[in-house]
């Protein structure tokens, strides 16, 4: 029974965690997610939830164990963000080469040094050769949805992977929104009882997981490996479509905001996509036709789904809330990269904002948009990346 | 059923021949006896070392039993997760049958960089057992010096050099940490002696609770020695008092074996040549150290033992 209610973004995760009622989580805190476990460990002490708590001593163990669990044939889930992530990084690597499942909120908060607990795509893009799918959300509607999703895609036999379901670090977290829920009974129906492909705990087929692979096998296992992001693209697609039957929330690899006829195409994720719709519907009535592709899918990268939304563009700026030092803004590295193989026309700028919590706003946004404007007409391509809010 | 060889030599194996173990090795008779003194299904877990690596070597595996290998530090954590999965399935219904859960690694992976993995499962009290294969060094990445190697040791990260004489710290008593976690058991063994090995392990797995077990096995190829003697070797590390074979249960200490004649540390190192340079006159202060940690240590234990076991009568 759907129920309209006000959740904060850790909030809906955490009743995302209740209705899909896990074997096993591994817990370890990390501002901003901490509260996001806090509710969790309530659920779990109150008897809301048929969970295993572990309460482990350090985000590196948190993977660990739930690397042991989900090979143990075990639907399991754990939390990070930051510091944590890059403690676990590692460890996540080997979660998604024995396609293990596991399903992990990660409120996005930037990396030390400096330490900041505040929002960037830092700890998740550093993250994004891990083999894990990575979706964003741009509020508690999306993370509580997209939370439900992961499961059913990552235990998809054709995908076998894990999936971090990334929202904003206290922007998106600790604000509250308004957002529709499903209950136990009807998420538990969605997800299905988890079926793992193999189990240490299976006592009939004795099997060793984490051997040795010498040069004359790593590689074909690793290939394997892409194939399952591959199929996830498809299994995405159609989880997605599922859902939207469910729910009547269709979703899909990206947002598009008055892209269709749009001559400017402002890309971004997370909770700025929010802030760049407003100033997308302002510029619009100063007839600025700018509109927005707002990405979900990040891993695998939709290339085709991407490019199709920007082939009409006549000039796209991808917005980046992180950087890839000696390089430009990841996001705008991919899309740059599909642009060139879908020999899209299209120039495409970068813009860096956001770092360690900086606020963006729809003033920086329209601002921005009027230079594009300017670039539009002028042709003047600068391809070094402007960085949105920065005292320079 | 009499704990003697010829019963223990019915059983089913679960670590098998084809391994790629040095002949010699110590670690794979501590592995094999282990798994052979528990009497249920077991579930294995390994840091990456020398047992791991030499006994998975895709697309061959010397465990008959399941066996996950996750990284180097976390071969504890890892198997408290399984643990963990084992437990909410069961209380769900979905495994009936009972199963034990041994995390195994070096010294490497348990006293150094797994150390912190380790503390995190016995301080949540996982019903596991962890077994520490002893062999004093990072073995498998080319003997490198660990914190249980003992003082005066050379190793190729800490050599007997012309200024530095083999490693200047003594080793880490990580049993006496173990014993500082409160855990129902805790206990040191060593691979010459099956029978206590085989009696810690069983007493071990009964108790629920977290448990651990630190097994003296030497690495001949590391220490130096020859290839037969590492036998010997353990026999000498316990009649030496430098490895002495107690439990602590519940917190109460117990020796189990005190030498009819406790030798001098010599007669250990001199058949070793990570211990050679001691021998050399400017080193004699860095021998009468190694002997100071043994006898210090050794008499707190004796003392130890005593008053706990004079309290338990």
């Amino acid at each position: 029974m759907a129920e309209k209610i006000a959740l904060t973004g850790n909030e809906a995760g955490a009743l995302a965690f209740k209705h899909i009622n896990p074997d096993v989580v591994g817990v370890y805190p990390i501002t901003p997610q901490t509260e996001l476990m806090h509710d969790v460990a309530k659920y779990v002490h109150d008897g809301d939830m048929d969970t295993e708590l572990v309460t482990v001593e350090s985000e590196h163990s948190a993977m660990s164990v739930c690397v042991g669990s989900s090979a143990g044939g075990a639907r399991t889930m754990t939390a990070t963000c930051g510091q944590g992530l890059a403690l676990m990084w590692e460890i996540i690597y080997i979660a998604s080469s024995y396609r293990l499942p596991i399903v992990m909120p990660v409120v996005n908060r930037a990396l030390s040094a400096p330490i900041n607990i505040h929002c960037d795509h830092s700890d998740s893009m550093g993250a994004r050769d891990s083999g894990w799918i990575q979706l964003f959300c741009e509020d508690s509607q999306e993370i509580y949805d997209n939370m439900i999703m992961a499961i059913k895609i990552a235990e998809n036999k054709d995908v076998l992977l894990p999936v971090m379901v990334c929202f904003d670090g206290f922007i998106i977290s600790h604000t509250m929104q308004v957002l529709e829920v499903l209950d136990r009974e009807t998420v538990s129906k969605f997800i299905g009882e988890y079926k793992p492909a193999y189990s240490v705990l299976d006592l009939d087929k004795p099997i060793t997981v984490g051997g040795l692979d010498l040069p004359p096998f790593y590689f074909e296992h690793k290939r394997q490996q892409v194939e399952g992001m591959k199929k996830a693209e498809e299994v995405i697609d159609k989880v997605t479509k599922e859902y939207g039957e469910l729910t009547g929330r269709n979703y899909g690899f990206y947002n598009g905001h008055q892209l269709e006829d749009a001559e400017i195409a402002l890309v971004a994720m997370g909770s700025a996509a929010g802030t760049a719709k407003a100033a997308v519907d302002i510029a619009r009535e100063n007839g600025i036709k700018v509109g927005l592709m707002e990405p979900r899918v990040f891993r695998p990268f939709p290339e085709e789904k991407f490019a199709s939304a920007l082939e009409n563009a006549k000039l796209t700026c991808v917005f980046d809330r992180s950087i890839s030092f000696g390089n430009k803004g990841p996001l705008a590295i991919e899309i740059k990269s599909m642009a060139y193989d879908y020999e899209l026309d299209v120039p495409i700028v970068n813009a860096i904002y956001g770092l360690g919590g900086r606020d963006i706003t729809v003033e920086d946004f329209t601002g921005h948009i009027n230079k594009l404007a300017e670039i539009c007409k002028s042709g003047d391509i600068e391809h070094e990346p402007a960085y949105i809010g920065l005292r320079e | 059923m009499a704990l003697t060889l010829k019963e223990i030599a019915k059983k089913q194996n679960r670590f098998v021949p084809g391994h790629r173990a040095c002949p010699g090795c110590a670690a794979p008779i501590v592995l094999r006896h282990v798994l052979l003194a528990i009497d249920y299904p077991v579930v294995a877990t390994c840091a990456t070392g020398c047992m791991e690596v030499v006994s998975t070597i895709y697309p061959y595996t010397a465990w008959g039993c399941s066996f996950l290998h996750n990284a180097f530090e976390n071969s504890a954590a890892t198997c408290s997760g399984i643990e963990s999965a084992y437990r909410a399935l069961k209380k769900k219904g979905k495994i009936d049958k009972e199963i034990k859960f041994v995390a195994f690694g070096g010294d490497g992976g348990t006293y150094d960089i797994g150390l912190q993995s380790l503390s995190g499962a016995m301080e949540r009290n996982h019903d596991m057992l962890y077994v520490c294969y002893d062999n004093e060094a990072y073995m498998n990445t080319g003997i490198q010096r660990s914190g249980a190697t003992p003082r005066g040791a050379s190793t190729n990260t800490a050599p007997a050099g012309k200024v530095i004489p083999g490693k200047p710290q003594a080793n880490k008593d990580l049993t006496a940490i173990m014993v500082g976690h409160n855990i129902p058991y805790v206990a040191q063994a060593a691979v010459h002696n099956w029978k206590d090995l085989h009696q810690k392990v069983r007493k071990a797995i009964e108790k629920p609770g977290a448990a651990f077990i630190n097994v003296f096995a030497p690495c001949y190829r590391g220490w130096r020695a020859k290839m037969d003697d590492s036998i010997e070797l353990s026999r000498l590390a316990v009649s030496t008092c430098f490895w002495p074979l107690y439990e602590v249960e519940d917190g109460i200490y117990n020796l189990n074996h005190t030498p009819k004649e406790k030798l001098p540390i010599s007669e250990y190192t001199k058949l070793q040549g990570r211990f050679k340079h001691l021998d050399a006159p400017e080193n004699k202060g860095v021998l009468e150290s190694l002997q100071n940690d043994v006898d210090v240590r050794w008499k707190r234990l004796v003392r130890r033992s005593e008053e706990d076991q004079a309290v338990e009568k």
